[in-house]
């Protein structure tokens, strides 16, 4: 078992190999009085293709880490690297997936996606083709020239994960994608999310609440303190891929999911009794 | 999004049971396309039926209470005196109208542009923001009269103040809503790369047209307040004036016939601009959002 003291970056590896480099990450806000912690040098790295989630209690900051990593937040401390280059603007080379869908309400399901391909001047055509793919990828063929105020709070969700896509970025950022939803539409997203990632091969920074949906989905979890946040463990998940519903009954899955579980217990991030209430 | 090919129960057990449910739904169906009906007729039927009420009332009360004409006219002499000055109430009519929309186009090309140039310039909004709001406490009919000292008696100052009567909420709604969109939606645009032009105009503008449509419907009603105040002031033509002399003499009948052609003219306006509305944001759902900040 490993301790909940920072660890240091992530094992050696060649430098060409890591797509985000997070290096001792420091975010603090003016407050009233005095100043509230929110990231404490947090360091991490992502693989080229890999899949981390970021998983935490409400406000340990694992959303600020995210928006700083998509460079639409400074830094107080400590840089960002991306492909080598430090970000100190928002970056463009990614997609991102909010909560909520942010979908223009004007604009149909494909118009929606096709958004970003406008944005970034790609040949109308070839974006189209891939839109509609996407789209189909999703479950969404036939749901082409919907509006958002037609589709689900899931069809909406998916909507949003193939604008983040139709450009083919080499990082997805996804701020509890799934957090809206019911179970049972969690579930299918994230199986379809899987399937995205396995065809894309995208490297995917996934922050969550959901043990369940970070082990099921990633190749490696970092879990992070509460505030002020600091990553407390990093937790690989050695299942095979495609991983089913059905390896959520597994022993490793029960292994990692236990292993967070019992790190926010003895936190006290969960607690199994209620203190005002012992009779 | 896989489909489940588990048959129900239903279909498991045979045509019989199918077609049963098949009458269930169709009633069903039927039911609610009668309950749609009514509810519609209700909508149209019971507003005209409490009008005819009321003029009926009005009518038979005035002649049974031998109420004078001068001071509380029955609908069919008001409708008599329409008809006699129709031409007349027409030409004042148009004076009027022509009035009402220069000064509402004056307050959306006007006021548009500069919630834009608030909403862009801080340093603008600060010191213009206060001065604006602090300006809707001066009561634009006071200034009214100071309006014919400067501008005289023609077209210019019942414009004016039909304009600054309306630009207002025009103002405000414009600035509120551009301002109150969603934070991710600029966190996106910025992740995709677009320009500051783009989001304004592609996201940021949009965003906001239901609320500006909110604020150019109570624009259109106050501006027909402005382009009346503006006649009641100076001048010899409009409805206003034509509201003016049927006082001046006397002629209630008239008078209720020109509160009822201004009255029209409103109404016609307000249908009109949210006829715009309908063409500028084609989805019922989206008008809807904005409903919450309408506040007239």
């Amino acid at each position: 078992m490993q301790h909940d003291a920072i660890l240091p970056a992530a094992p050696a590896q060649s430098p060409d190999d890591v797509l985000i480099d997070i290096d001792r990450v420091t975010q603090v806000y003016a407050g009233v009085g005095s100043a509230v912690r929110a990231l404490d040098r947090v360091s991490m790295q992502a693989r080229r293709g890999e899949f981390i989630s970021i998983v935490g209690p409400s406000g340990c900051g694992k959303s600020t880490l995210m928006m700083i990593a998509a460079g639409l937040l400074p830094a107080s401390a400590g840089t960002v690297r991306v492909a080598g280059r430090v970000v100190d603007r928002p970056q463009t080379d990614l997609g991102i997936v909010f909560q909520s869908p942010v979908l223009l309400e004007w604009r149909t399901a494909l118009e929606n996606v096709m958004l970003q391909a406008e944005a970034r001047r790609l040949p109308a055509a070839d974006a189209e083709r891939r839109a509609r793919s996407l789209l189909t990828a999703v479950g969404l063929a036939g749901f082409e020239h919907k509006y958002p105020h037609e589709l689900s709070g899931g069809m909406r969700q998916r909507v949003s994960i193939c604008r983040a896509l139709v450009h083919t970025p080499p990082q997805l950022l996804m701020d509890e994608p799934f957090g809206a939803l019911d179970a049972l539409t969690r579930d299918q997203l994230v199986l379809d999310l899987q399937e995205l990632w396995q065809t894309e091969r995208m490297t995917v920074l996934f922050v969550t609440h959901s043990i369940a949906e970070a082990v099921f989905l990633s190749d490696r979890i970092i879990v992070m303190t509460p505030r002020p946040g600091r990553i407390a463990r990093e937790i690989g998940v050695d299942l095979p891929r495609p991983r089913t519903l059905a390896m959520r009954d597994s022993a490793v899955f029960h292994a990692v999911s236990r292993e967070i579980t019992d790190f926010f217990l003895e936190q006290g991030v969960l607690r199994e009794r209620a203190a005002g209430l012992s009779r | 999004m896989s489909t489940v090919n588990a048959r129900s129960p239903g279909e498991a057990a045979g045509d019989g049971q199918e077609t049963a449910l098949a009458a269930v739904e169709a009633r069903v169906q039927e039911s609610l396309r009668q309950r749609t009906a009514r509810a519609r007729r209700a909508a149209l039927g019971y507003p005209i039926l409490v009008v005819v009420l009321i003029v009926l009332l009005w009518e038979y009360g005035t002649r049974a209470a031998g109420v004078p004409p001068f001071i509380l006219p029955p609908p069919t002499l008001i409708a008599q005196s329409l008809i006699a000055h129709w031409s007349m109430v027409l030409h004042h009519g148009w004076a009027t109208l022509v009035e009402i929309l220069l000064g509402f186009g004056l307050s959306v090309l006007i006021g548009v542009p500069l919630a834009m140039a608030i909403f862009l310039w801080p340093a603008f909004s600060r010191s213009v923001y206060p001065l604006l709001v602090s300006s809707q406490a001066v009561p634009k009919v006071a200034v009214a009269p100071l309006f014919v000292v400067w501008f005289g008696f023609g077209l210019l100052p019942k414009v004016l103040i039909a304009f600054l009567i309306a630009f207002f909420p025009i103002v405000i709604n414009t600035a509120v809503g551009l301002e109150s969109i969603e934070r991710e939606k600029i966190l996106l645009a910025r992740s995709m790369g677009l320009s500051a032009l783009d989001t304004f105009f592609k996201i940021r503008l949009p965003s906001a047209l239901p609320t500006v449509f909110g604020g150019m419907k109570i624009a259109i009603t106050l501006a027909v307040v402005g382009a009346v105040v503006g006649e009641f002031v100076g001048g010899e033509e409009g409805l206003g004036y034509v509201l003016l002399t049927a006082n001046g003499s006397m002629d209630t009948p008239l008078l209720f016939a020109g509160v009822i052609a201004l009255t029209v003219v409103g109404v016609a306006l307000y249908l009109l601009v949210e006829l715009a509305e309908r063409l500028a944001i084609p989805h019922a759902a989206l008008r809807q959002q904005a409903r919450g900040g309408e506040t007239a």
